[in-house]
């Protein structure tokens, strides 16, 4: 059980706890408010005395892998999701740790995935202390049931870079799947029989922990290229007969949605775009996997051809639509993130132009700047919008754990921000009052397309001008609301949350922007 | 006590839950001989709406008259006016609630419909399938229509008419025309009886062979128009769907002067001449004509069967611009993403509103220098053709294509 937290209330009017994990918390003091100070983390000098000459650095498993780095009770382990729910790596990994006999590790995934349920064997032994990332469906259940010991710590892929390169997180040991790798330790995803595409989100761990073991099924001799990880970092090569299930890795196809009220809402979104005048030559626009998403760039890509109308860059995760795209020339670049389909895959291979990014260079806030920002306009999902443009993307409207951030967050400093989002899911209504758990400030979310119209935060005049002679159905947020709730009948009961924090949602900077209370 | 009680069943069903059901309900009916009503209740949105969902149950109880009784309600995010229709059904099926009924609150009506509004798109939607209602406007089809007959299983016909009329009174369809297509007659005059009383605007008639159809409906319609004190119209859509309904075509088509427009159902016709459905409809080519011919000499609209392959959008169009080729003004849609598809058939080509608006300009201008004959560069412009060319341009305006 995780300590009674002392509460503050935050910029935002959360409350949250300043202690958690036993590291002291600052709460959200507003967007761009915190100034960070002090130095980078740092990793130990090594040296090449201390590494094979001929740069072999294979072992034979694992476990022998996590022994060489000194694994001991209360490490911290880091394993990443570009394999997605077919992942078996970090589970691997983890009880391997359990045959060495270690207590009490601290569980440092990018995300986790529900097909790591054994994990939860792993907490209640005491092997895992407690998991700081993403958790969904059985994972996440235990996290808001209050089983955990420790307090969840929920990041967005740029907050993960940032908590990592910002010392918040001291990485001890980090566990690499790669599908493709050579002895030295280069690895690259884009190539091999589980070829997941980026392997972006590894690349801070393999810069700042301490130690880095490399576990590929695909094998080949020095060198491994393109090597999205670089070799120079890692410690250890385990080669492994798999590293995950391919058939969850990456989709087969990607299934644009094919309900009439969601395409509706995309095909919205895409005249918002061309209305506004935001899709215009040289533009940019990222847009995620969801079923609206892809169905937005369907629309928009017909309305491209028509204005003749070529953007700059697109940003993944990619799939099948924006390799589309690229292919079509309607785009010079992909910049990918994370690749969802077979041919995002094929096309991060062979295309030159279809680029390998990371948290670091698309969305870590504790830099020189990041991509994210310079993108013209993102179309994401959520859970619950409020009147006020504040955004849920991490929990049910009943408080249960439903996805982590991703890069969510991070993308909400693109010029303008969409939520693409039904008005209400089986009675639920999705515009409400009030978000059961603050994600993003309303002041980051400037466009809110529904099914019954487009609402536009008053904060963005420049929008409201723009589109004001359209005949798009432009409509105030509470307009929406009211008419969600006379059909819904009445407004929906607040959810009954307990009052013990079970996990914290982190802004971009590091500070805490809301509470998950235990649930149930 | 009245005999239906004593041979109705104790314990009855409406509704339907499950895995793959949204927006629906189950309502499980015992009744019993004491004890009061017990209600016990699971739902996917009980944290939201579950005391509320409660709170109806017992109010609609109450209205139906329901003393002692057991229920049990499985909710799939059912919307309050389909969580009342179930209840009743089920209620009903157990044989109470006799000359009761438990109404949602009535929505604001939009205005009547005129007889010869545009009538390009009729999106059907299953009279069993509530999940479909709610959205259905913001499609911007023409005209939704509510389905008893075919899409609704002949043991369902009782709960698809009290769904259906609860959604006629709280679901807000904007400014689609409210059709509801009956079953067949007598079967049809049980449905009139409940929903009548909610105005919908158009009746769709199917399998109608004689005008004697037609006028048992219309006055069946005016009896209950009366009882309910409704005075806006009622249209009749009638359906000819077989070789005889298509030989009375003009009689059925003046059978009443409440018949707004005849349709054609092509399943059906084809099946009675024992021929297979083609998608260029060679045919049905005779019945189609005969169809527009018979509804233009009765002074109403002629309005096209459906299109069935919803995957295959260049055969829709190609459908229905020879459609309005023949004459038709409209369509019926079986899926939203018909409905653009169908107004763009149905909407006249710039070329033709350009043509149509020269004949006009030069029309007014031989008016007003008391010319009787009108002429368009060197063309002479028959009477007949300005009447054409007036047509277009309102239908277009009323189309959104001119200001």
């Amino acid at each position: 059980m995780s300590e009674r937290a002392e509460l503050a209330h935050n910029a935002a009017g959360r409350s949250v706890p300043t202690m958690v994990n036993g590291r002291p918390q600052i709460p959200f003091l507003g967007v761009g408010k915190y100034q960070p100070r002090g130095r980078k983390a740092t990793t130990p000098i090594r040296s090449n005395k201390d590494y094979p000459d001929n740069g072999d650095k294979r072992v034979p498993d694992l476990e022998t892998a996590l022994r060489k780095c000194g694994l001991r009770d209360g490490m911290v382990i880091s394993s990443h999701h570009h394999l997605r729910d077919g992942d078996t790596v970090a589970l691997m990994a983890l009880e391997a740790a359990a045959k060495i006999g270690v207590k009490d590790l601290l569980w440092f995934p990018s995300a986790s995935f529900p097909s790591q349920k054994g994990a939860i064997e792993l907490m209640e032994k005491g092997i895992v202390h407690h998991i700081e990332g993403s958790m969904n469906g059985p994972l996440g259940d235990y996290c808001t049931q209050g089983k955990m010991r420790g307090m969840g710590v929920l990041r967005s892929h740029g907050g993960r870079y940032q908590a990592i390169q910002d010392g918040e997180v001291h990485i001890d040991i980090a566990v690499i799947a790669a599908p493709t790798a050579d002895q030295f330790g280069n690895a690259d995803g884009s190539h091999g029989k589980s070829a997941c595409g980026s392997l972006g989100f590894a690349f801070a761990d393999s810069s700042f922990a301490d130690h880095v073991i490399v576990v590929t099924d695909n094998l080949v001799s020095f060198p491994c290229v393109p090597w999205q990880i670089q070799g120079n970092n890692v410690d250890y090569v385990v080669e492994v007969d798999s590293i995950g299930d391919p058939a969850k890795i990456v989709s087969g196809t990607t299934q644009i949605t094919r309900s009439p009220d969601r395409l509706r809402i995309a095909e919205l979104v895409a005249k918002f775009l061309r209305a506004s005048g935001i899709m215009k030559n040289g533009f940019s626009f990222q847009a995620g996997a969801g079923g609206i998403a892809l169905a937005f760039v369907q629309y928009l890509k017909q309305m491209m051809k028509e204005d003749q109308v070529k953007a700059r860059f697109v940003r993944g995760g990619s799939t099948k639509v924006l390799v589309e795209l690229l292919q079509e020339g309607l785009t010079d670049y992909i910049l990918d993130g994370q690749t969802f389909d077979l041919e995002g895959v094929k096309s991060m291979a062979n295309d030159p132009r279809h680029i390998a990014t990371s948290p670091f260079t698309s969305y870590n806030y504790h830099g020189k700047g990041n991509f994210a920002s310079l993108v013209d306009a993102v179309v994401l999902g959520a859970t619950e919008v409020d009147v006020h443009f504040n955004a849920n993307v991490v929990t049910h409207s009943d408080g249960r754990l439903l996805h982590g951030i991703g890069g969510w967050q991070n993308c909400l400093f693109s010029g303008c921000s969409i939520l693409a989002v039904p008005s209400f899911r089986d009675r639920i209504p999705v515009i409400v009052d009030q978000v059961t758990t603050l994600t993003g400030p309303g002041e980051m979310i400037d466009v809110v397309v529904t099914e019954r119209g487009i609402a536009i935060n008053p904060r963005r005049q420049d929008l409201l001008d723009a589109v004001k002679d359209s005949k798009l159905p432009i409509r105030p947020i509470q307009d929406i609301k009211s008419e969600v709730e006379n059909i819904c009948g009445g407004k929906p009961a607040r959810p009954k949350l307990g009052d013990r924090p079970c996990a914290v949602v982190k802004w971009v900077d590091g500070t805490v922007l809301d509470t998950i209370w235990q649930v149930g | 006590m009245s005999t239906a009680l004593e041979t109705s069943p104790r314990s009855t069903h409406a509704g339907h839950h499950g895995k793959d059901v949204r927006s629906d309900v189950h309502v499980a009916f015992e009744v019993r001989d004491g004890g009061g009503v017990e209600i016990s209740f699971e739902s996917r949105v009980a944290p939201y709406y579950g005391e509320a969902i409660l709170d109806q149950a017992r109010t609609i109880l109450d209205e139906l008259g329901v003393k002692h009784a057991r229920v049990s309600i499985r909710d799939e995010g059912a919307l309050p006016f389909v969580i009342s229709a179930r209840i009743e059904a089920a209620v009903r099926r157990a044989g109470l609630a006799l000359g009761k009924r438990s109404l949602p609150v009535q929505n604001a009506l939009s205005a009547p419909s005129p007889k010869d509004r545009l009538r390009r798109s009729r999106l059907y939607l299953p009279g069993s399938e509530p999940k479909y209602y709610i959205n259905a406007a913001l499609h911007e089809p023409d005209a939704i229509i509510l389905d008893l007959e075919d899409s609704v299983h002949r043991d369902e016909k009782d709960a698809a008419r009290i769904l259906v009329r609860n959604t006629l009174r709280a679901v807000d369809f904007g400014a689609c025309e409210r059709m509801v297509r009956i079953n067949q007659l007598p079967l049809g005059l049980e449905d009139l009886a409940d929903i009548v009383s909610e105005s919908p605007d158009l009746i769709l008639m199917p399998e109608v062979e004689h005008p004697q159809q037609v006028t048992e409906v219309d006055r069946m319609i005016g009896e209950l128009k009366n009882r309910s004190g409704i005075i806006r119209p009622i249209w009749i859509m009638p359906i000819l769907e077989s070789a005889l309904g298509i030989e009375n075509a003009f009689p059925i088509a003046v059978a009443s002067e409440n018949v707004a427009a005849l349709t054609i159902g092509l399943e059906d016709y084809t099946a009675d001449l024992g021929v297979a459905r083609t998608p260029a409809g060679a045919e049905s080519q005779y019945a189609r004509s005969r169809v527009v011919n018979a509804a233009r000499a009765a002074g109403v609209q002629a309005i096209d069967s459906v299109f069935s392959d919803v995957a295959d959008m260049d055969g829709l169009r190609r459908w229905g611009e020879a459609s309005r080729a023949l004459g038709f003004e409209g369509m019926g849609c079986i899926h939203p993403a018909q409905i653009r598809v169908v107004h763009e058939a149905f909407t006249p080509a710039p070329a033709e509103i350009e043509r149509a608006q020269k004949i006009l300009a030069a029309f007014q201008d031989a008016q007003q220098r008391g010319l009787a004959v009108v002429s368009l560069g060197s063309k002479m412009i028959d009477p007949p053709v300005v009447q054409r060319a007036l047509k277009l341009i309102e239908r277009a305006k009323a189309m959104g294509v001119v200001s």
